[in-house]
């Protein structure tokens, strides 16, 4: 009862105006008082609801309890018995709908929102450990004169090399870009994943013995098979993550002006485009932006569109705020930010003039109408509702379809119809020795279900090797 | 990082570099292209294609035009200095058989990637007519490597200060209207050239590849920025490509495209030039 008194602890933000013009970090995290207090609120429930909301089933009760007796080193230790990117999730997991969502202390207020901040204080300890020189890499055991190839360097990648390095195999993480991350990098800005949070695990994979090839595109540079057969590798793990933006679909798509959001994100994330005078690579300039989607995607595209310089940033949504994809605090964020949402509509096609440039689009409105097979109301069009929507940039949010280079060079290696690889319940794909995970498997899916499906992996990568 | 073993100044604007990139030079087959980064901090990714390779020395080389920023800082790199990042070999490789009779036109720095396809149409039995178009006699490139693989080659400039003075497409619909004509058609060049060769070919139901050069960032088909239109489908460049059916393409919104972003380009361009005559100043002064 006393417990449940404790207000829940507010997260400190940059001004919303001020923010606006940087790409520093919005939320600014608890300060040890704050997260104390905060972690005074859990009760420490027996039957542990919201470790079962969490895909990875971190010690939540534990780790927490850890913090209560301010032992900082003792909880993050805790958290990395599960999951090896605390910082990370901690910033990026879509807390209201995993861990905190079974909350009892949130069931008790009846408000998901006040349930325990199970992420803030996840990401508290984590920072700590950080910022204060404690992280110690795992230790690695002797060398087993084994190899394993890692292809992709996101959340799956990091976690796989992570893993099978510790048990003394010879990892080498395999990466097209220039830079390690994966979408953590080049996709999530700046603003919500500080880069120098994905360096710090990288340099703790260099240090565990990894070995990072960047400028590498299996599949191209050299095949699986290729890896296999000729440069001995024992095992592969595939966490090549989504590709293949989706487009609207509709006349006007190759305007100049439409971009997808990861071409956009991608230019002003890790090509730096933000800084026009240092950075060679070019970003659109816009007045009105309109942004296509509702889920974090969307919300990164449209903050991110603000803060390189535009007047006016519109996000399009088919259906209304509560069937959104996004996490609530990123959708706050926007709101507060001056992020102008429009429900209920999508384009119909794009406008152009003379130039080829974007000008506008045709929207028609829509209504919500019986729950569909995900739950969540379907959106209808309204017959003869279309408007003209003045705007000079489309960014299109609307997710990603497979990407089929690494499919298509590896022969045997089987995909279902939407082109994600197939693996059975240890991630083995249908290749011996090949395991997948991540995006390429889930469709476009989250930064911690790509972190369990790369635990998965590496453990069944662990156990043949340990067979060999 | 991939150092810089040899450098020539093919024209005024033209360079050939040949740099260490081992695992390309091995895997990589004609029609192919590399993403080029200068530094990994600031540099932007810039494609051009592999225009030849030793897989015994482990060298690609790469022939470019200086037309702006990237492709000047480029230029003003030295034997022995590096380029930090090097990605490939991307895209589809030109599709090589036997088809009977190639025409082959390069148009300008178009005939660096055009000579592995011609080397390699030649290989595979075909007879190779190439056809070598450029806007005077300086800017044409080439020349001796093409002769060498050509059963018949024609040169045409657009003031006649070399060969005929003529645009490609002249040759190019008298080598069509020739009886058998041409099995196969391969154009690279400036977007215009090829979609006037299309355009030529066209009517005489020649087929026509052609080889596309939009803007482009990761070449990994994760970003759609280099996305054409061909026979009304959206199509990515990078990876369904580079080379496409040139009757098929919408040249006109891929070069409307290709000018998206023309104004910070043309300000690059400028305080580029400043920075490296500053940097030959300083060279000159002996610092
Ligand atoms: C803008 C944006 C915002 C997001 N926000 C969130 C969020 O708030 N919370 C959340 O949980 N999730 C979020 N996600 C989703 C999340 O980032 C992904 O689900 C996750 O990164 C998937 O991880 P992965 O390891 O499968 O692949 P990725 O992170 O996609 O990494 C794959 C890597 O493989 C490389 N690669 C591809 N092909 C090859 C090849 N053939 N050879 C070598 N390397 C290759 C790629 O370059 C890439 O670096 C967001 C995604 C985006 C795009
Ligand atoms: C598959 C492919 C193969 C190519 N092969 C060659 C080659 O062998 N030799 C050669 O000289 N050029 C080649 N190009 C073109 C070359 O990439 C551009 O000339 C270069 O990017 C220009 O950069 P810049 O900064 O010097 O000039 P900028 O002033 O920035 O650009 C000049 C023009 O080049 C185009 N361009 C700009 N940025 C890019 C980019 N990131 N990707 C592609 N095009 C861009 C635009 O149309 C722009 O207006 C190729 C392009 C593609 C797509
Ligand atoms: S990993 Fe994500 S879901 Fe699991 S406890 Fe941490 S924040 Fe919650
Ligand atoms: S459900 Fe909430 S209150 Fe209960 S242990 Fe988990 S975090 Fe604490
Ligand atoms: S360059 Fe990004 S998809 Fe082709
Ligand atoms: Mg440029």
């Amino acid at each position: 009862k006393e417990r449940l008194a404790i207000p829940p602890q507010e997260m400190p933000a940059q001004d919303p105006i001020a923010r606006g013009k940087t790409v520093s970090e919005v939320a600014l995290g608890y300060s040890e008082a704050q997260a104390r207090l905060e972690a005074e609120r859990c009760l420490n429930c027996k039957n542990e609801p919201c470790v079962k909301g969490c895909p990875v089933q971190v010690p939540i009760p534990r780790f927490i309890s850890y913090i209560q007796k301010g032992d900082f080193k003792a909880a993050v230790d805790t958290i990395k018995e599960t999951n090896l990117l605390p910082a990370v999730c901690g910033r990026v997991c879509p807390q209201e709908k995993q861990c905190q969502l079974e909350c009892t202390v949130g069931k008790s207020l009846k408000d998901v929102g006040k349930a325990v901040a199970i992420g803030r204080l996840e990401r508290f300890v984590a920072d700590w450990e950080r910022e204060n020189g404690k992280v110690t890499p795992p230790t690695v055991k002797p060398r087993t004169g084994k190899r394993v190839a890692v292809i992709g360097s996101g959340p799956a990648g990091i976690t796989v090399a992570a893993d099978v390095a510790r048990e003394g195999h010879e990892v080498v993480l395999f990466e097209a870009f220039h830079k390690p991350g994966g979408v953590m990098v080049y996709g999530i800005p700046e603003f919500r994943l500080p880069k120098s949070i994905v360096q710090a695990e990288i340099d703790t994979l260099k240090k565990m013995g990894v070995k990072i090839e960047t400028n590498f595109l299996v599949g191209r540079t050299r095949t699986l098979k290729q890896l296999l057969e000729e440069d001995h590798f024992d095992a592969a793990f595939v966490g090549v993550g989504a590709g293949l933006p989706k487009f609207l679909g509709c006349p006007g798509e190759n305007l100049v002006g439409v971009f997808s959001a990861n071409e956009y994100l991608t230019r002003a994330n890790l090509m730096k485009a933000y800084d026009a005078k240092k950075a060679a690579t070019p970003i659109y300039k816009s007045r009105i932006v309109a942004v296509v989607g509702g889920g974090n995607v969307a919300m990164d595209a449209a903050r991110m569109a603000l803060r390189l310089g535009a007047e006016q940033v519109h996000v399009i949504y088919r259906r209304t705020r509560e069937e959104m994809p996004a996490r609530a605090e990123e959708v706050e964020h926007a709101m507060e930010e001056g992020i102008v949402f429009n429900f209920l509509r999508n384009p119909t096609r794009i406008l152009g003039n003379e130039q080829g440039r974007v000008v506008g689009m045709e929207l028609q409105q829509f209504e919500l109408g019986a729950p569909d097979a995900s739950g969540r109301r379907s959106p209808v069009p309204i017959a003869g509702s279309e408007y003209v929507f003045d705007c000079d940039t489309v960014i299109v949010a609307l997710g990603n379809e497979s990407n089929p280079l690494l499919v298509k060079t590896t022969e045997g290696l089987v995909v279902d119809k939407k082109g994600r690889i197939v693996v059975g319940a240890d991630q083995k794909t249908s290749l011996d020795a090949v395991y997948a995970g991540g995006d390429i498997v889930l469709g476009a899916a989250t930064v911690i279900l790509a972190m369990g499906e790369g635990r998965r992996a590496a453990a069944a990568i662990n156990e043949l090797l340990a067979k060999k | 990082m991939n150092r810089i073993l040899k450098k020539t100044q093919l024209s005024a604007e033209v360079f050939e570099m040949e740099v260490e990139a081992p695992l390309i030079a091995q895997n990589r087959k004609a029609g192919q292209f590399i993403i080029v980064q200068i530094d990994s901090e600031w540099g932007e990714r810039i494609p051009l294609t592999i225009a030849d390779a030793d897989p015994k020395t482990g060298t690609i080389t790469m022939v470019f035009q200086t037309v702006g920023a990237s492709t000047h800082r480029l230029a003003a790199k030295n034997v022995g200095d590096y380029v930090e990042n090097i990605l490939g070999p991307l895209g589809n490789p030109t599709h090589i058989e036997k088809f009977g009779t190639v025409v082959c036109v390069g148009g300008g720095i178009g005939v660096a990637p055009l000579h592995p396809i011609a080397q390699a149409m030649k290989a595979a039995g075909n007879k190779v007519i190439i056809i070598i178009g450029a806007r005077n006699k300086d800017l044409v490139i080439f020349e001796d490597r093409m002769r060498k693989i050509a059963d018949e080659l024609v040169i045409v400039t657009d003031d006649g200060s070399y060969g005929r003075k003529a645009l490609v497409t002249e040759p190019l619909k008298e080598y069509c209207s020739q009886d058998p004509k041409p099995d196969l058609a391969v154009a690279i060049g400036p977007p215009i050239m090829m979609k006037f060769c299309a355009e030529t070919t066209r009517p005489f139901q020649v087929p026509t590849v052609v080889s596309l050069n939009t803007i482009m960032i990761d070449g990994t088909g994760m970003c759609g920025g280099c996305r054409v239109s061909v026979g009304g489908e959206t199509k990515f460049v990078c990876v369904d490509g580079p080379e496409f059916d040139g009757h098929k393409v919408d040249f006109d919104n891929m070069m409307t495209r290709l000018r998206a972003y023309k104004e910070k380009e043309e300000e690059d361009h400028h305080v580029c030039h400043l920075e490296l005559q500053i940097e030959s100043m300083e060279h000159k002064g002996g610092r």
